[in-house]
Parts: C-alpha cells; structure tokens; sequence
C-alpha cells in the first residue's frame, strides 16, 4: 500500500531501550498521524528512529520500500524530519539556510529548481518577509518556522516533525498545520507529527496514536482514542472530553491524578 | 483583533518581486566585498615587496621584477631571495591560517576556535623544540625536513585530540575552547622544560622560532605551503553546503543526512594539516587564524560559499599588513612578524568581540 507502515521497531541509545516493538497503524499518503504522550514517551525517539537516527530495529517502509535498506543520502532525500531543537542563532539570513538544506541533500537540482522551490516553501508558510533577515535577529518562533522551510523545501515523501509548533503562538500554530496539511495533500506525502497540545492535533490530526512509557497505549481516529481514561493512564490526570459547537471532541483537564 | 491581522497581512505582503531576485543582490554585494578583499591584498601585497631594511626605491623593484637580468647580483638577491619569498610566504600563511580558523569556528561552533587558541600552533612549538634539543638528525634526514614534519605531527596530534573531545561533547562546545586553553598551558609548560634543559644556543632557536617569522622563508617551503592550500582549499569549497547546513544547527544538518561527526574529523583534519604545514615552517603567528574569520563573519555572513573564500583572503591581508609593519615600526630592522600580529591581534580581536554583540 502507498503510505507509511511501522511495525515491530525498537530503538533507544546504547544503555537504554525507549521504544520496545512498537508497531503504529498504517498511515496512508496524503494523511497526518498525531502522536501523543507524556515528556519522555519516546516520541522523538520513535520519529527520529523513522528518520534513520540513533540505533534502531524494526521494519519501516514508505511507499512499499523498506527504508532501512536505504543510503543514508537517498533516505534524506525520502525523509523530512524536524528536529525539536530549533534552528541556531547565526548570520544566516533565512533565505541561505533554507538554501543551504535543499543544496546539501539535493546537489543534483538545477539553480531554477531550488529557487522555486525556496520561493513557494517561503509562500506556503507565509514568513516571505523573513527571507532575508538574519537568523540572529529571529524570534524563537520565526526560526522555528525557518526550521520547517529547511524541511518543507525538499518536498519530502515523508514528513516527520517533532512539536513543530512547540514556540509558536496561536495564529502560527494554525498555520504551520495548515501549511503541513496543504503539502501532504499536494504531494501526497506521509506526515507523523509529535504534538503536545491535545486539542489542535484532535482537529488537524487524520489519526492519533497516544504513547506511554515506550509503548503505543492507543491509537486510530480521535473519537476512539481521546477518552478519560486513556489521558488518565497517558498523563496521569482527569479529565472531561466534551464536544464543541461543531462536534469535535474537545479535552479539559481537570486535575492531577494520585 | 483587526490589528492583529492587519499586523501579520501587511508584514506577509510587503516585500515585491521574487526573492532569487532579492537575494541576488545580497551575492552580488557579497562578491563585490570579496573583490576589494583581493584588491587590498594585492596592495598590502605590493607594498611589503617594496618595502624593507635594503633602501631599494619602488621604481627600482618594478624595474627588477620587470628585467632581473639588468640587476646587480645583490639586489637581484634581496628581491628573489629575500623580498618575494617574504611577501609570498605572508599571503600563503595568512590564506591558510585564515581558511583553517573559519572551518574550525564552523564544525566546533565556536568562535573562539583557531589553530592558535585551541593549541595547534603551540604543539607545533613543540614538535620543532624538541627536534632542536633533541637533534632527530641522526636518522638520516636534513633538519629542514624533519623540524616541520616534527611540528606537523605534533599539530595533527592536538588537533585530533581536540576532534576527539568535540565528539564527545560532554562539555559542550565551550569546552573544546577550554580545552584547547588547557592545552595550550600544558604544550607551553613541556616547551619551558625543554628550553631549560637546552643550551644557550639551542634556547635561542627555541625562542626564535616561537616568536614566528618569514625570514626562514625559501621557495621549497613556499611550494609546500602552496600546494597544500591549493589542494585543501577545493575540497572545502566542495563541502560549503553542508558547513552552511551544520551553522544552522547540529540536530538539523543531521536529519539533512550529513554525518556530522564524519564533516567535523575531515574538517579538523584538514584545518589542522592547513594550519600545522604554516606554522612548521615560520613558527607560532597567532591571531590571524581568529580575526580573519571574524572579519570575514561580519563582511560576508557565514554563507560558506562567500565566508571560506573571505576568511582565507582576510588572513592574507591581515599577515601582509603585519609584515609590512614588522619591517616599518623599526626602521632597518625586521621584527618577527608573530610579535605585531599578537600586538595587533588582541586590540583588534577585542573590538571585534565588542562589535560583533551589535551586528549579529
């Protein structure tokens, strides 16, 4: 089938194992999956395992291709991965960071290619007018979305980002899921983005799996994954799920429990 | 609210026209700089060759240059012998120190670094120390050959120490630079102890050749110091995406599937093999390896296409500029050019600190 199937993968460092044969649904081309969980789930190890970061084993494959059996160079150019640490504080303007990524990864496109490509990412994204400013002089938030642009450029198969709007006030979180959404449609691509806020990925999310300790303790649709219970065992807190106006379940947390 | 919007709608419409375009402009700025950057050095490069202690009019030099056959044998010998190898060897050095500190300053993530502070020079002190005490001659090799091989290997053995902590980066990246401090205080301490047990002749050397100087300058070292930039600085230039990847963030050039570990030991292997074949044969020239880069930083940005080139071309200007110093401060006597790139070095690398807090 076209999309992403994981399954059976462990991955961890050298003295501790995060993640313990875990297996996600299969997430078809042209969706998101949402993962949720707790600080220290193993979220950004399950994605950077995906990327082909750190010690991992298990059985990835993208589009019917394993890719473990993958270049590290040929990877890059299937994957996108977002880490959560954002972009530094240099020189760079913008513009010549997310120029910088597209070259390093794809030295093989032609100087028209790469200028297009920087062109619509920057337009997608809506930060044009950041193109051509110094890195050093960017909010947290703004390099976070540069930090996109440098994956987003590459029009990878597989997006995977790790709380992407962790910086990111409300207007922007908005839009960068939008943005994130549009491109998978667009180039029906894979997109496994790690979140915490549980409300926005309930709404942009096509699927949801909720880690705990390693281990996958729930996953498919919003309406089947997000219930008290599940946030209980997760994040250890009570909670009502409620819906809204429109009928989309929605999370208060009422309290910490035990 | 409407503010809100009007605020984020007006700042996503104002720029016109494509942003190749606009960026374009940043290049041609950007080559523009890099174009006076030659120039100047061709002028600092100029007057170093006419200047010197041998009172020989500009017109005469050119005349020289222009017609070697017409001149008087020791005129002909102070310019082939002396003047050029001086000037050559200082635009040489200075490329090198200059290239190797900006690819340090990249893969460490540190300004600080240079082959000066993070104690390759110092082991490259060193190397040549203990050849002068120890004499290596007897296996069979000339002192001019194995004095600089005993400064690179020394070189090379910090810098790969160096690499080695930056890997483990259990300090971070401000602990390389102490590190590299740390070192530099040790080498110095073991290179005291040699000059102590050295005799009054052997001392003299040991001192001399710490101070850093062209006047061992010859054309088989300069062929080497120039074959070596020659072939280093296209196999930099081949990397300057991925040195421009990493200045955005290590976890970032990662998941671009840059083996950043593999980029930082091919990096300091390089810088250091720039750096230790420089010094091992005009001795310790610090500074230049830390302010090149920086002029260039603040000149080019860090775009690596513009700041590689910058940064090697800053160094020449910079050593030129201080050699031609070296011979003007005291008129009739050449002063090792190591001394006035420390004087010059420090003030200069200061204010640069200061300026930089506001520009970048």
């Amino acid at each position: 089938m076209s999309g992403l199937i994981v399954r059976h993968l462990s991955a961890g460092y050298s003295k501790r194992q995060v993640i313990r044969d875990l297996s996600l649904p299969a997430v078809p081309a042209g969706t998101l999956l949402g993962l949720l969980g707790p600080n220290a789930s193993g979220k950004s190890t399950l994605l950077r395992a995906i990327a082909g970061q750190g010690r991992s084993s298990g059985q990835i494959e993208l589009n019917d291709e394993d890719l473990n059996l993958l270049s590290h160079a040929k990877r890059a150019t299937l994957v996108g991965y977002l880490p959560q640490s954002l972009p530094g504080t240099t020189s760079l303007v913008a513009y010549e960071a997310v120029m910088a990524a597209c070259r390093a990864v794809q030295p093989n496109f032609r100087e028209a290619t790469v200028e297009d490509a920087i062109e619509s990412t920057f337009d997608d994204l809506g930060i044009r007018h950041l193109a051509l400013e110094r890195m050093s002089h960017l909010s947290g938030g703004q390099r976070q979305m540069v930090g996109l642009a440098q994956v987003l450029v590459r029009r990878p198969q597989l997006l995977l980002l790790d709380e992407p709007t962790s910086a990111l006030d409300l207007r922007w979180q908005l839009s960068v899921i939008s943005a994130v959404r549009r491109m998978l449609e667009k180039s029906r691509a894979v997109g496994v983005i790690a979140i915490h806020d549980i409300n926005l990925a309930i709404r942009t999310c096509d699927q949801l799996a909720v880690l705990d300790r390693g281990e996958i303790i729930a996953s498919g649709l919003a309406a089947n994954v997000i219930t008290p219970e599940v946030i209980a065992r997760a994040y250890g807190v009570s909670s009502r799920v409620e819906t809204c106006s429109r009928g989309i379940p929605f999370v208060l947390a009422d309290g910490t429990l035990g | 609210m409407e503010n809100h919007s009007a605020r984020y709608s007006q700042a996503a419409v104002r720029p016109a026209g494509p942003l190749a375009r606009r960026y374009a402009v940043f290049v041609r700025v950007r080559l523009a700089i890099l174009g006076l950057l030659a120039l100047f050095l061709v002028v600092a490069f100029t007057l170093d060759v006419f200047t010197g202690p041998a009172a020989l009019s500009p017109i005469s030099v050119i005349n020289g240059l222009l017609h070697p056959e017409n001149l008087p044998g020791p005129v002909r010998y102070i310019l082939f012998n002396v003047r050029l190898p001086y000037a050559i060897m200082a635009v040489l050095v200075g490329a090198s120190l200059g290239l190797a500190g900006a690819e340090m300053q990249t893969v460490l993530n540190n300004s600080l670094a240079s082959p000066f502070t993070l104690g390759v020079s110092a082991a490259a002190t060193l190397g040549a120390s203990l050849v002068l005490v120890f004499g290596l001659a007897s296996i069979g090799l000339p002192q001019e050959v194995i004095m600089p091989a005993s400064a690179f290997a020394l070189a090379a053995m910090a810098a790969m120490l160096i690499h080695f902590l930056a890997q483990t980066r259990t300090n971070g990246a401000d602990g390389v630079v102490l590190f590299g401090i740390a070192l530099v205080f040790a080498i110095n301490s073991v290179v005291a102890l040699l000059q102590f047990v050295a005799d009054a002749d052997t001392l003299q050397q040991i001192v001399f050749w710490g101070m850093g100087s062209f006047s061992r300058s010859t054309w088989p070292k300069i062929a080497i110091v120039a074959a070596v930039l020659v072939i280093a600085f296209p196999i930099s230039l081949r990397n300057v995406w991925k040195l421009t990847a990493l200045r955005a963030g290590d976890a970032q050039a990662e998941s671009l599937g840059i083996d950043t570990n593999r980029l930082r030991r091919n990096v300091m292997l390089r810088a250091s093999l720039l750096a230790a074949v420089a010094v091992s044969f005009v001795g310790t020239i610090g500074f230049v390896g830390l302010v090149g880069p920086h002029i260039a930083r603040l000149l080019l940005g860090e775009d690596h296409r513009f700041f590689l080139p910058g940064a090697a071309l800053a160094g020449a200007l910079i050593l030129s500029l201080a050699s031609v110093a070296s011979k003007t401060i005291i008129p009739g006597l050449i002063i090792p050019v190591g001394i006035v790139t420390s004087i010059v070095g420090v003030p200069l690398f200061l204010s640069l600190l200061m300026t930089r807090d506001r520009r970048i």
